[in-house]
């Protein structure tokens, strides 16, 4: 194919991948937008596939069947409860065709690889290798096929730094000498490490800068690709998404109020959850609801807020806290929902099982914009979130969650809490709000709550009727 | 890899600030989506694992090429597909 006509059909992908990005400001045009990123890589592919390089199709041809099927399989069947697992899975693939380009290309190169190449093929390889293991650990912690729990031993960051600095030293021993072919695979074999350690300590509360911060590195992976191939296309593309995660998991910090160094190291040397509630369990009592409770509670109020958490997706409760969401609009309440940034484990997680569930997106709104509202609100219903609607960020210092922008849930008329414990939350800090005289704590499965809530209202307005 | 190494760390770092005005526009209600949207588009890597699998430079090339195209398309395919049925879902109060 003529060179010219390729490097065009780069380009308008290129302008492409951009322009789809650009349409997700509004749900109105992001469909739209989608649809011209998928252009964009349709010109790239066949463009590709019309170079002269290209002389035989038959495993190209395979390789494409294999991972249509595979990836339409899981974006047909995949349930949106389990979407964080499936992000970090694929993290992993695309990390993987990086790396493995990587290594073609050494090869290719070999015995004479040239010192700039081998920065470049260092970086895919290293960042690929990485990221290949620590999505991996991530979906693994996700799907709860290892413990979500910090994993913490003595001397982890010690030996981390270690293997760390061994790891980059590699690379530069590498950049020097690119014709040590056992170096090169060392140098993958301690990148896979990396990952799995880098993964290893982080909680699962955590989950969201870790994801984003792996879709970082998978896109600058491919990135690395596009200047070990020589592909200005590939390099925007990469850099992309490459900015799209890191700027992601920088906001999802801030919305923890955390530093980056924090999320990725802090577990180790903490102390485990649940000590800082268990110094202060002095005589506090909480007063304990029936949905029935709630239920004459909701017939009188006005305007309801309900701010769910992970605890919502963990009880599959989405569709009935819409089936309530919409009994309560049906009365003629102002409902609205209060979503966190941090809420579930990656951004946006809410957002979604809310919209699956048919909740209509203009009701879900951002702390910004909800939170003046509290005090003028008679009901807020908490399903299943903890740290998020914590009074301790407000004002006490030594809190891990102190300076953590909250929902000011205890400023509303009545707080309902549905829960299935006492146990604190991620941060381990206990919840005063929970023991507040105007919070009603139901306990028990959240789904179960809100199915009998649900049932109520309806056998009442039945009987008013 | 040529000369215009240069000419390819300022894409880079341009795209890198292209990147963050657009997803600081983004809406937070969308992040899950922007997510496995950047996810299908890393899949571009697609670009490379074809040249690997299909110019015959020798077993060990096509194998991993072919490894890697799998792996590229099923990124590219889910992803795309995945994050369409996720804008689906969400509708306003008056489309409905």
């Amino acid at each position: 194919m003529n060179d010219y006509l390729l490097n065009a059909a780069y380009l308008v992908a290129a302008v492409l991948f951009i322009l789809g990005l650009m349409a997700l400001n509004s749900p109105r045009t992001a469909r739209r937008g989608i649809f011209l990123a998928e252009i964009g890589m349709l010109l790239a592919v066949v463009g590709t596939l019309l170079r002269n390089e290209i002389v035989s199709f038959e495993w190209i041809i395979v390789g494409f069947i294999i991972g249509s099927l595979i990836g339409g399989a899981m974006a047909i069947f995949m349930p949106m409860t389990a979407m964080p697992q499936r992000i970090a899975l694929s993290h992993s693939f695309g990390a993987l065709a990086a790396a493995l380009v990587g290594i073609v290309k050494y090869n290719e190169h070999l015995p004479h690889v040239d010192n700039a190449l081998m920065v470049v093929i260092g970086f895919e390889v290293l960042l690929g290798s990485l990221t290949v293991t620590g999505s991996l650990m991530a979906f693994g912690k996700l799907q709860e096929l290892i413990k979500g729990a910090p994993i913490v031993y003595p001397f982890q960051n010690i030996s981390n730094i270690i293997l760390f600095f061994g790891t980059v030293s590699l690379f530069i021993i590498l950049i020097f000498f690119p014709g040590l072919t056992v170096l090169f695979y060392v140098l993958i074999g301690a990148a896979l490490l990396v990952g799995i350690l880098m993964v290893l300590p982080i909680g699962g509360a955590d989950m969201p800068v870790v994801l984003a911060l792996l879709n970082s590195y998978s896109g600058l992976a491919a990135a690395a690709t596009g200047f070990a191939i020589d592909n200005k296309m590939l390099i925007i593309a990469g850099s992309l998404d490459g900015a799209s995660g890191f700027f992601l998991s920088m906001m999802m910090s801030k919305a923890m109020n955390r530093s980056f160094a924090n999320v990725l190291f802090g577990a180790v040397g903490s102390a485990p959850s649940g000590q800082a509630a268990t110094g202060q369990e002095e005589a506090k009592t909480v007063t304990r609801y029936t949905p029935e409770d709630v239920s004459y509670m909701l017939e009188n109020a006005r305007s309801v807020i309900i701010i769910p958490g992970y605890g919502m997706a963990v009880a599959q409760a989405q569709h009935v806290v819409q089936e309530l969401s919409a009994s309560l609009i049906a009365r003629g309440i102002l409902v609205r929902f209060a979503i966190h940034p941090v809420a579930g484990r990656m951004p946006g997680h809410m957002n979604v099982l809310l919209a699956e569930a048919n909740v209509p997106y203009d009701l879900l709104c951002e702390p910004e914009q909800i939170n003046d509202d509290f005090p003028n609100t008679d009901v807020v219903i908490v399903v299943g979130a903890n740290d998020v609607v914590n009074p301790a960020a407000r004002y006490k210092k030594d809190s891990p969650l102190y300076g953590m922008p909250i929902f000011d849930a205890d400023k509303a008329h009545t707080i309902v809490v549905l829960k299935r414990s006492l146990n604190p939350g991620f941060a381990g800090e206990d919840n005063e709000l929970f023991y507040d005289k105007k919070t009603m704590m139901v306990f028990g499965d959240a789904k179960k709550t809100l199915t009998s809530l649900v049932q109520l209202l309806k056998e009442r307005a039945a009987v008013a009727v | 890899m040529s000369s215009s190494i240069f000419d390819s760390i300022y894409i880079l770092i341009l795209a890198g600030f292209v990147g963050y005005m657009v997803i600081t526009r983004v809406t937070p209600l969308l992040h899950t989506p922007l997510m496995s949207a950047t996810n299908a588009i890393s899949g571009i890597s697609l670009v490379g694992s074809l040249v690997a699998a299909g110019s015959n430079q020798g077993f060990l090339s096509t194998l991993l090429g072919f490894i890697a195209v799998t792996a590229a398309t099923i990124n590219v395919v889910g992803g795309f597909m995945i994050t369409d049925r996720m804008l689906r879902m969400f509708k306003r109060r008056e489309d409905k």
